[in-house]
């Protein structure tokens, strides 16, 4: 199907597609940088609305420790702005092009649409947590803003959150404002080599429960970073307080393994690699999913899978985050990948596979019954015909 | 006062009104309801005293199971339900109305597990926000929203109003360490939302349900994150000669790429308040004063604390006093966490709570002092300077319908303003009823008929504290 394309180049314009889409019925297929528009159930939408016109940093306060950008804001304008001032992004935003093999720049809006957060994570929360105010047009064309500028707001309902993952299925954002933090001055990567993935787990969480203010916690299988199994911990801060720290991490873990301070640039190269999945990213037939779960059952996870069938993986979020990739064919593994994940408290995500994969297989967990009959009557609330990326998340919806 | 109007109570509810405690006799055990008008009495209202209603009778169910039954068979009835967690609302959440039942979560108050290999705890709502780190603290764990009522609030509480306190500049407000909630809703469904995974498939339920006041449901249990408390914590008092190189202070030391875990600034009066109160030590002769804390091994302290004394000395601080021992520690803390108990030994108040951004600091303290003196009373100003959350206390005498008056009046002046400058009516303690009539100066009515058909999703019938956050006008039919 050959799709129509619109690229309004202001929130009143979003508003007037549309109402124009409300009076026809015709759904709308809603792009942001287009980076992960093969993420998600197919959507059937003869119309593309695209944001990449709708762009621009709206409100800079370093001193406030705030940003504020029209949705289609490329994230690398949003970081380059941050950098500037010293600053930047708490939650570590991933960039899938190498996974998808796709063009295009990722955008901030769909940043917050997806609730894109990499390892840093576990420290300084997911995107959503940053995520302060919004505003957005709903199915029926009207703008909506929730939140605000400023990162302490319990007035009314928190829209803000629940668009966060939202997949624009509850509404098409066209300005998002974050909370942002201090760029640390020195960010140390310390590594524990040739660890099993429980020890692994048991290394990560013994680091998390220490006071040493870990901001990234992953684990990379033999083969995935090196000959050898990786365990790596992340600590930044000003660099007296880092080397402090790292020392005092290491006599922790000693039991652990022997903690080696890598090299800076390696150091990152690493972070980047996990936050984007690059471990995973060939071969690109390959699906690939992301489980959330109850780190401390991450390791019986996997190996519950690969009891069942092929797959690799890795783990980041100390655990709570798993990674794998395994063939696409049939399901792609979605009855076995989902009953692992059930059983360690989470559930899984299908990221990437072919269409005719992502049509037929749950793509996200609809989640038990009485949650599915919410989120349908929220959707309804919102996008009362359906119109917005129907069939993203969930068949019929 | 009476500028807050509530609405008519159902005169058909109220007319089978033993019939309905009847009903409710039948779910509960004897000791669970309250019907009786002595004991009705502690539950007409909660923080915001300068409001009650009795309530048509009061559950205290066990389980949320019994929940779930009390909330069916209201829902099947008709009649409208007011959730109550310790009832420390300062925004009147939590007071009833003639025709509800108040369902309260205080005996579900068992921690149910703890966690420390995932960091989590799971609870039944009813615990105390405070109980919670008590029972993690041997081990160097804390829960981290540290609101001031923490000794007696709750976490089902905590989480309908997303509370704060003087530590999430670092640590986040309650949606930022919630995991799970178990959600009872107006039919009595019960919903498990999130869990003991980071991440939860599906829309940001939890995320909606924090902070809706009680009008999505009632939340019987949570998992919550607990964190490492830090090797060591230490405030120092920063005092000033005004309250602009204060505020100028602030904005250097976030600009330094400083963080620290708790800004807090207070203003001569409610410095001599709190001092009176807590003995605290704060200089008596400055016009504003910064509690700063930082945390870290002591090096660490130290070697921030330098990097910010020197930014404050910059800024013309006129006292520098760092906390010497853990005793020094604790009542500088009470000092500022009792800021409104205090005050209430010495006039009766309202506080405010709306948030600014954080450079118009200097505009907005002008302006209150202003707005406050021209109704002829007075104001002490304690607030979160890191994140711009004001708590302007207007004093005046209860007894005295003129001066209520007037308070409120210049409290609605001075969230007004909290608005128009780019903030919010309402940082951490929540709309209730106190700020429900003012949600059309920072929202559209297609703002809130979004909210409200979002709301509808839960609670079609609009019986979940019905006369909450949203003007009356706006109620559904």
């Amino acid at each position: 199907m050959m799709a129509t394309d619109t690229h309004p180049e202001s929130e009143e314009a979003v508003a007037a597609a549309v109402r124009v889409a409300f009076e026809a019925g015709e759904p709308l297929r809603i792009i942001g940088g287009g980076t992960r528009a093969a993420l998600g159930r197919p959507v059937q939408a003869a119309r593309r609305l695209i944001l990449d016109r709708l762009a621009g940093i709206t409100l800079h306060e370093p001193a406030e420790m705030v940003i504020a950008a029209k949705a289609g804001t490329p994230l690398a304008a949003i970081e380059a702005a941050l950098d500037a001032k010293g600053q930047m992004l708490a939650f570590e935003p991933a960039d899938f092009r190498a996974l998808f093999g796709s063009q295009g720049t990722p955008s901030i809006g769909a940043i917050a649409a997806g609730n894109i957060s990499g390892p840093r994570r576990i420290w300084g929360g997911a995107a959503r947590d940053s995520l302060i105010g919004l505003r957005f047009v709903n199915g029926r064309g009207e703008i909506v803003k929730s939140g605000g500028r400023v990162m302490k707001n319990v007035t009314g309902l928190d829209l803000v959150k629940l668009q966060a993952g939202a997949w624009g299925t509850l509404g098409i954002l066209t300005e998002v404002t974050f909370k942002v933090v201090p760029k640390p001055e020195t960010i140390a990567t310390l590594a524990l080599d040739g660890l099993d993935d429980p020890a692994a787990q048991a290394a990560m969480s013994a680091a998390l429960a220490s006071p040493f203010e870990i901001t990234g916690a992953a684990h990379l299988a033999a083969g995935l970073a090196g000959e050898t199994a990786r365990t790596l911990l992340r600590i930044e801060g000003f660099g007296f307080s880092v080397d402090y720290r790292a020392g005092e991490l290491a006599r922790l873990l000693a039991p652990h393994g022997r903690l080696e301070r890598l090299d800076n640039a390696a150091g990152r190269a690493l972070w980047a690699a996990i936050r984007d999945g690059l471990p995973l990213a060939e071969p690109r037939e390959a699906a690939l999913w992301r489980l959330s779960l109850k780190p401390s059952e991450a390791a019986a996870a996997v190996a519950a899978i690969r009891a069942r069938r092929d797959a690799r993986a890795y783990y980041d979020w100390g655990g709570g985050l798993v990674w794998l990739a395994t063939a696409a064919d049939g399901d792609a593994g979605a009855g076995v990948i989902r009953a692992a994940a059930r059983a360690a408290h989470g559930h899984a995500t299908l990221i990437r596979a072919p269409e005719p994969v992502r049509a037929a297989v749950s793509v996200f967990e609809p989640g038990p019954a009485p949650v599915a009959a919410i989120t349908a009557r929220i959707r309804a609330a919102v996008d009362p015909a359906g119109l917005l990326n129907p069939g993203l998340m969930h068949a019929g919806a | 006062m009476t500028a807050i109007a509530f609405p008519a109570p159902d005169a058909g509810i109220l007319g089978r009104r033993d019939l309905i405690l009847a009903g409710l006799a039948r779910l509960v055990a004897p000791e669970c309801l309250i019907t009786s008008d002595d004991e009705r009495r502690a539950f007409e209202t909660d923080a915001f005293t300068a409001y009650r209603r009795m309530p048509l009778a009061v559950v205290l169910p066990r389980t949320t199971a019994e929940v779930a039954a009390v909330l069916a068979y209201c829902h099947a009835e008709g009649v409208p339900v007011v959730p109550r967690g310790a009832g420390t609302s300062l925004c009147g959440g939590a007071i009833p109305q003639e025709d509800a039942v108040v369902i309260g979560v205080s005996k579900m108050n068992r921690i149910l597990e703890i966690d420390y290999a995932n960091r989590l705890v799971r609870v039944e709502a009813g615990v105390t926000n405070l109980a919670v780190t008590n029972a993690v603290s041997a081990e160097g764990f804390f829960y981290a929203p540290d609101p001031s009522s923490q000794l007696a609030c709750t976490i089902a509480g905590n989480i309908a109003m997303n509370s704060g306190g003087a530590h999430c500049l670092k640590y986040g407000v309650t949606t930022n360490n919630i995991l799970g909630v178990t959600l009872v809703t107006i039919d009595g469904s019960v919903i498990e939302i999130g869990g003991p995974a980071l991440d939860a498939p599906g829309y940001d339920l939890l995320g909606l349900v924090c902070g809706s006041e009680g009008q999505l449901g009632i939340i019987t249990e949570a998992t919550i994150r607990i964190l490492r408390a830090a090797e060591g914590a230490r405030p120092v008092l920063f005092g000033f000669e005004t309250s602009e190189q204060a505020g100028a202070a602030v904005a250097a030391i976030i600009a330094a790429g400083i963080v620290p875990v708790a800004m807090e600034f207070m203003d001569k009066p409610a410095i001599e308040i709190c001092e009176a109160f807590a003995k605290a030590g704060y200089p008596l002769d400055v016009e504003a004063l910064l509690i700063i804390e930082v945390e870290g091994s002591e090096s660490e302290m130290e070697a921030t604390l330098a990097r910010i004394v020197t930014i404050a000395r910059a800024h013309g601080v006129k006292v520098v006093k760092e906390s010497k021992s853990a005793m020094e520690t604790a009542a500088i803390w009470k000092g500022r966490k009792s800021a409104f108990g205090a005050t209430g030994r010495i006039a009766d108040y309202i506080c405010m709570d709306g948030t600014i951004p954080t450079g118009q600091l200097p505009l907005v303290l002008r302006r209150i002092d202003e707005i406050v003196k021209a109704k002829g009373l007075r104001v002490a100003n304690v607030f979160h300077a890191g994140d711009g959350n004001l708590h302007p206390l207007i004093l005046y005498n209860i007894n005295d319908p003129d001066e209520a008056r007037k308070a409120e009046e210049a409290g609605n002046e001075i969230l007004t303003l909290c608005v128009e400058v780019g903030g919010c009516l309402t940082g951490e303690h929540g709309v209730g009823i106190e700020k429900r009539d003012l949600m059309r100066r920072q929202f559209t009515d297609i703002d809130l008929a979004q909210q409200q058909r979002i709301r509808a999703a839960f609670d079609p019938g609009w019986l979940m504290n019905p006369a909450k956050v949203f003007p009356l006008d706006r109620r559904a039919a």
